[in-house]
């Protein structure tokens, strides 16, 4: 239960934990079917998989919201020891990422109701459009959501390499503070 | 023989009255768009060549005539990817059925410049009978000022056959399309 862990000052808390977690496989998630999707030729698989993509974005938008607020709101644990510039890189990609978190979805959303194509949250909710319809703003717009999505997934990659080299390498058990379970 | 001079006669009278009945379509300033709804997304079509004839004396509506032709192959959503999947088999197929028309079968005047266009509604082979709600607006009491007819009504598109095949299923594009037009006219009388 995250109220077990929550008394754990070595570790995230319950919430920090599901949220990093959930967050990372939708990340991996509509990352691949971004990739994907552009590729396709219009059929109604193409549709579906811009559709979910989006759902899937605004979701992730929401939820980084909110994890962003737990996270200002809970100290973190403290730093393993390592030297001051591992510490500042992991600070760095970690700040990085929270502004990708929001900046990915943003971007997408923001392209999605330039083309014309408002959203509609799992084909329920219409969300509004926070800038015109505009075919070449839309242009103009599309290929950075795509440079920020592909920057984010070099930080995830970068943020990978680091968790692996502490839990192979330095053998510090860092990978234990976000472990979603006692090992 | 009497027979023929009377049709000569009534000939010569329609063609007499028809230049003063007649309204002519200013597609600079008219639209004819369709809102389709995909996955709960309402997205915004328009054609870009269509005509019509109209003859309509607001005083006499019953006596009107609409017809419409649209170019099916002008339709598209404006963006070049979407735009090349209209006039397809599935969709349009404008290759083979170039034209999509309404032919007005009544025209019912139901006051304040708003009238009831029934007729036959013609797409991809496909005939309907639909009713139009048509408001009628003009700048002026002068039958030289445009006057403006606007409306909108929905259609079913499986009805005509629009989104065949693997488009076919509801849930992905729902069945129910929005028709919305704005038409501008000169040389009607005034309401």
């Amino acid at each position: 239960m995250p109220s077990a862990l929550d008394s754990n000052p070595s570790r995230y808390s319950g919430v920090a934990i599901a949220l990093h977690w959930l967050l990372a496989l939708m990340i991996v998630g509509a990352f691949g079917v971004g990739v994907y999707m552009h590729e396709l030729p219009m059929s109604p698989t193409r549709l579906k998989l811009y559709n979910w993509h989006k759902w899937a974005g605004v979701t992730f938008l929401a939820l980084s919201a909110l994890r962003l607020l737990w996270r200002l709101a809970h100290k973190p644990p403290a730093d393993v020891p390592m030297p001051a510039w591992q510490a500042a890189a992991a600070h760095a990609t970690h700040g990085l990422l929270y502004v990708l978190f929001f900046a990915v979805p943003l971007i997408g959303w923001a392209y999605s109701s330039a083309a014309g194509y408002p959203i509609v949250w799992f084909g329920v909710l219409p969300l509004p459009d926070f800038v015109p319809v505009d075919k070449a703003l839309a242009e103009a717009i599309k290929p950075w959501h795509e440079r920020a999505a592909i920057a984010m997934a070099l930080l995830v990659l970068l943020h990978v390499a680091g968790a692996i080299k502490h839990q192979f390498i330095e053998r510090d058990g860092l990978i234990d503070r976000m472990r979603p379970a006692r090992g | 023989m009497s027979r023929i001079a009377l049709t000569l006669f009534l000939a010569l009278l329609g063609a007499a009255a028809a230049p003063a009945l007649a309204q002519k379509l200013v597609p600079a300033q008219s639209e004819i768009a369709f809102v389709i709804k995909q996955m709960g997304v309402p997205v915004e079509g328009k054609f870009k060549k269509f005509d019509a004839q109209i003859t309509l004396d607001p005083r006499k509506p019953q006596d009107g005539k609409v017809a419409f032709t649209i170019d099916t192959g002008s339709a598209g959503f404006g963006s070049p990817e979407t735009d090349a999947e209209v006039p397809k088999a599935a969709w349009f197929n404008a290759p083979k059925f170039p034209q999509a028309s309404f032919q007005s079968s009544a025209i019912k005047g139901l006051g304040a410049g708003k009238f009831e266009v029934s007729g036959k509604l013609a797409i991809k082979g496909q005939t309907r009978d639909v009713v139009v709600p048509v408001q009628v607006t003009q700048a002026g009491t002068n039958a030289n000022t445009a006057a403006t007819a606007s409306g909108s009504f929905t259609i079913k598109r499986l009805d005509f056959k629009i989104g065949d095949g693997e488009w076919a299923d509801t849930s992905m594009v729902a069945n129910d399309v929005q028709v919305k037009f704005k038409l501008a006219l000169t040389g009607m009388a005034p309401l």
